[in-house]
């Protein structure tokens, strides 16, 4: 018999804080369970021998794209600004991040 | 007729004979939104005083002289709201940009609007084109126009659904795993997956980066070789979208299948496939064998581990995408994700998590290198595939909203196209139970010319 795949409680909460998701106790248990299904499912991936076998991250193999360093036109910063929710002084204004305590 | 239900060939003729106007197909167009969209739900923003205001614009052009450069001259279209608009609020189906509105255009939605197309407005999809049925919108799931009791088929739902339901004469959609083929076959029209790069990704709201290909739907096979020109070519905004020449798809459409090889890949029509979409494909297999093309079963043996490689690196991608969403410079902050997103960051986040990074990411990277060279080597024997969209007929509203393995299966036959960074095109089949049904054309990396010729011979014969 195959072990089947089971996150913890505590992996899902782990998960949900690298991901800075505030999950509810019902996201945690519900994901707790679909995230072991789908985990589950792709151990089959397991059967494949790949020892000798380059990864693949990009598809039509093009190499060092570049083009000249030269300045062109770019946003204002009326535009920039025009989606934040607050603005200071032609800045975005935003909620303290750091704590000093 | 009502000119709504033109082909974009049709109204380009008509215009240039002065039979109607830009105007007269708009108002048309925007009618049939009134009337349909809410039962439909397709539309998430319709922007009828701009595109009034275009086919205006347009008919003054047409009037002067029709350009032969402005492919799209006076054509309505609708945009998947996935795509930047400048000064059109975009929301890729997420109440997380619910009040979005950008400051510029993706890149082809500057190329079509400078071919002369009149965006109509902003279609529906699932959220963050998280979805394979539509069901995931954060605004309502869009209905299937065929039966309303079903959904669409996702995550391009909204798109493919108004080009079915004659709301517009052709849309955008953008493609990471089936979310063009998949809505085209579901709703009963064509639909394009170009190879990765071929259309410029600026301005798409990014899903999976290696994955996300942008692409388009129509009534018929022309529209889409229409559209493609306009779309297609390299962009000093997108370094993934190859210097390469863009051949004249619309006029090199015929081509006689005799000599063709098409190959029917075994593991496409194995267990999980509904016997009578199976029955269908074969049927479409035997017509195009009448048309003088060559059949021959061939094999992708890796095939079996295309979903478990994609439903690692996609989300994997997907939650480095969508980490960038904190709602300070604009958008709503996390809480605002729905539950598909979540779901995707989590795994996505699992996958690429310190331990688990190589027994899962780089595993799945390395599948698919050897799904690619299945293909690779397929394709040295045969110039095409032909295989099932997807393994079921359209399912109900509802059916599999509890289960999401069950609804990640619906992709089996599509993700490998994305895997391998290679087209494909969704064709309709006609009916089966009174539900429509498509089939599928893959063929090598920048091959879309002869997937277009081929699905062309097979329209005209029907």
């Amino acid at each position: 018999m195959k072990n089947k795949i089971k996150l913890t409680t505590e992996e899902v909460k782990h998960v949900a804080k690298l991901a800075n998701l505030d999950l509810t106790d019902q996201e945690v248990n519900q994901f707790q369970e679909q995230l072991s299904e789908v985990l589950d499912y792709v151990e089959i991936l397991k059967e494949v021998s790949t020892d000798k076998v380059e990864p693949t991250s990009q598809v039509t193999s093009l190499e060092n794209v570049l083009r000249e360093d030269e300045p062109g036109d770019s946003l204002s910063q009326k535009d920039v600004l025009s989606g934040a929710k607050k603005t200071h002084e032609g800045r975005f204004q935003i909620k303290r991040i750091l704590n000093n305590d | 007729m009502q000119l709504n239900q033109l082909t974009i060939s049709q109204a380009k003729e008509g215009l240039k004979a002065k039979k109607f106007s830009a105007l007269e197909i708009t108002q048309d167009c925007l009618g049939k939104i009134k009337s349909d969209n809410p039962k439909i739900n397709a539309f998430l923003t319709v922007c009828v005083k701009e595109a009034l205001l275009q086919a205006k614009k347009a008919d003054k052009q047409i009037s002067k002289n029709i350009d032969d450069k402005q492919a799209l001259l006076g054509i309505p279209i609708a945009i998947k709201d996935i795509f930047c608009t400048q000064g059109i609020k975009t929301t890729a189906g997420s109440k997380v940009l619910a009040d979005y509105v950008p400051v510029y255009d993706a890149t082809t939605v500057k190329r079509l609007k400078e071919a002369g197309a009149i965006i109509l407005g902003k279609t529906n999809l699932d959220a963050w084109a998280h979805g394979s049925s539509g069901e995931n919108s954060d605004f309502g799931p869009t209905k299937n126009p065929v039966n309303q009791d079903y959904v669409p088929g996702g995550s391009s739902s909204g798109s493919a659904a108004c080009v079915a339901s004659q709301m517009a004469l052709a849309a955008t959609g953008s493609d990471t795993g089936g979310s063009i083929r998949l809505p085209a076959s579901f709703c009963g029209v064509v639909g394009l997956k170009p190879t990765y790069g071929r259309v410029s990704r600026y301005g798409v709201i990014s899903m999976a980066s290696s994955f996300d290909t942008i692409g388009c739907f129509g009534k018929e096979v022309k529209d889409t070789a229409i559209l493609l020109k306009v779309m297609a070519g390299s962009d000093g905004f997108d370094a993934t979208a190859p210097d390469l020449p863009v051949p004249d798809y619309p006029k090199n459409l015929e081509k006689s299948l005799k000599g063709l090889k098409i190959g029917l890949p075994q593991e496409y029509f194995s267990q999980g496939l509904d016997s009578k979409v199976k029955e269908r494909i074969n049927q479409i297999a035997k017509s195009f064998e009448k048309q003088g093309a060559q059949v021959i079963e061939v094999s992708l043996p890796h095939t079996k581990y295309a979903l478990a490689a994609y439903y690692i690196i996609q989300p994997s991608e997907v939650s480095s995408n969508l980490a960038r969403y904190d709602g300070l410079r604009f958008g709503a902050d996390r809480s605002f994700f729905g539950p598909e997103a979540k779901r995707r960051i989590m795994l996505g986040t699992y996958t690429l998590s310190s331990g688990y990074y190589d027994a899962y990411y780089l595993k799945a990277m390395k599948v698919r290198t050897l799904i690619k060279k299945d293909f690779d080597e397929v394709f040295q024997k045969v110039d095409l595939l032909l295989t099932p969209v997807s393994p079921t007929l359209p399912f109900k509203i509802g059916e599999k909203t509890q289960d999401p393995l069950q609804m990640y299966l619906s992709d089996i036959y599509t993700v490998t196209a994305n895997l391998a960074g290679i087209p494909g095109l969704s064709v309709p089949a006609g009916l089966v139970d009174g539900l429509t049904v498509g089939f599928q054309l893959l063929g090598p990396q920048f091959a879309e010319e002869k997937l277009l010729q081929v699905a062309y011979q097979y329209e005209k014969n029907q």
